[in-house]
């Protein structure tokens, strides 16, 4: 097959990546569903809302550059989450309190 | 690059919602509550049927087959948009007009989302579409048949995208957290497609002789390719040796052989097809009782490696399409980055909900 040539310039293939929040619903949180390219947050919210809301699945949407979040990372995880392993006390259930005690 | 977290919209969105807060307080009070979970290995996480996500330690192998896939399947949802859009000005009502534009508009928001999870393994959408526009990396040979009449638009949502179900139904359990998530949202809008397909030929099938024999024209055409779809055969001489199926099993990319699913479509589509009222162009098909499917008979798999080399109908149409598409865009692209430049510095608070 003959290669047909491809236009572009440089910077119309460098868009920016965007991650997508949803809210699904009232009372619930935004929940990251994807990501796309846009050239600025405009463009990428009307995108957001035609790639990832067609079927009335939010009412709110958040984009941010995907260069903007620092994210944990997956080889420290032990490491890291440490702390909150050995603190069972920060529980209710690690209380031990007579059965017959109400509204505890 | 992060994961793409598709969420389905009938799963709790947190963990108030799914009970993960009563799970921990149970594991608390049982004297369960351990260390997290230690950091596993690549292969472990595959034992325990766990998913891959974007950030952990994966073969390069692995990395490699999954871009290929990802893209592939990518490509073959953008390129899909053509022998459809190729009917909607002449769609035969405003009705079919509009269910046709949402259908051709879900294949450019499937390739989307694939792109965007190819893309969280490291590569950039824009040299997937270079590897597209060169011929370097490939699409499902289906769309390089034509769209002759009307009812092929019937025949493409319910075999075509009938096959393109059954084989992506078991991706939604893909090994790739991204992947995996990406074909959950497309599985559910698929259903919409093969249902619309289903009525255009319901419809057909019940009005004049004239369109009862353009829906039956267009079954004979497609039901072959569709059967092509599920790939060369596991065994036999038609067999491609050294191909991926066994090492993709391995990494949980894929989960059911060809045949097994070449088989489940035909047992599927065969009382369809009866209670349409359209006849399946195979002599051959018979019940078996024994094995309790659809005995079907022989794929003339010479065609597929034909039009897989080139010589389809379609072949240089659809990609000389896409490529004229995306020149012909180039402008506006510039034009929408020409004023994302005069824009920055404006404040970015208001797009907090």
């Amino acid at each position: 097959m003959s290669t047909p040539a491809v236009k572009g310039s440089a910077s119309e293939r460098s868009w920016p990546l965007w991650e997508v929040f949803v809210r699904g619903k009232r009372g619930l949180s935004h929940v990251h569903v994807g990501s796309l390219h846009a050239p600025d947050a405009e463009m990428a919210l009307r995108n957001g809302r035609d790639v990832y809301t067609r079927r009335q699945e939010g009412v709110s949407l958040w984009v941010v550059r995907s260069t903007d979040i620092t994210a944990s990372s997956p080889d420290e995880r032990d490491s890291f989450f440490d702390p909150a392993a050995d603190k069972v006390y920060r529980h209710p259930t690690f209380y031990e309190v007579p059965e017959d005690v109400e509204y505890l | 690059m992060l994961g793409n977290d598709f969420i389905d919209p009938d799963e709790p969105l947190n963990a108030a919602e799914s009970g993960a807060i009563e799970e921990a307080l149970l594991a608390a009070s049982s004297g369960r509550m351990q260390r997290p979970a230690e950091v596993l290995s690549f292969d472990e996480l595959l034992a325990g049927d766990q998913r891959i996500e974007p950030r952990d330690e994966m073969p390069e192998a692995y990395r490699k087959t999954l871009i290929r896939q990802i893209a592939q399947h990518a490509h073959s949802e953008i390129i899909g948009m053509q022998p459809e859009g190729n009917w909607i000005s002449r769609a035969p009502s405003l009705r079919r007009k509009a269910i046709l534009m949402a259908k051709v508009q879900d294949e450019a928001g499937h390739g989307l989302y694939l792109y965007s999870a190819a893309e969280t393994l490291g590569i950039d959408r824009a040299e997937l579409l270079d590897m597209l526009h060169s011929g370097k990396q490939k699409y499902s040979s289906i769309f390089n048949y034509p769209t002759l009449t009307w009812a092929d638009n019937g025949a493409i949502g319910w075999l075509v995208d009938g096959a393109a179900i059954m084989n992506q139904v078991p991706l939604c359990r893909c090994s790739y957290g991204p992947y995996a998530r990406a074909m959950i949202r497309v599985c559910k809008e698929e259903s919409f497609h093969q249902r619309q397909g289903f009525e255009i030929l319901w419809t057909l099938m019940r009005g004049t002789a004239a369109q009862q024999e353009m829906a039956q024209d267009a079954v004979n055409r497609w039901w072959w390719p569709a059967l092509m779809m599920f790939g060369p055969p596991d065994t036999g001489e038609a067999a491609t040796p050294g191909g991926h199926t066994e090492q993709s099993m391995a990494w949980g990319i894929k989960r059911f052989s060809n045949d097994a699913l070449r088989q489940k479509f035909v047992d599927m589509s065969v009382p369809q097809a009866q209670k349409i009222g359209l006849t399946l162009p195979d002599p051959d098909l018979r019940p078996n009782e024994e094995t309790g499917h659809w005995d079907f008979g022989v794929i003339d798999w010479s065609e597929l490696w034909r039009v897989i080399k080139g010589d389809g109908a379609c072949n240089a149409e659809r990609i000389e399409h896409r490529v004229r598409a995306h020149n012909e865009g180039a402008w506006v692209r510039e034009a929408a980055n020409a004023y994302a430049a005069r824009q920055t510095g404006a404040p970015h608070d208001e797009y907090v909900a």
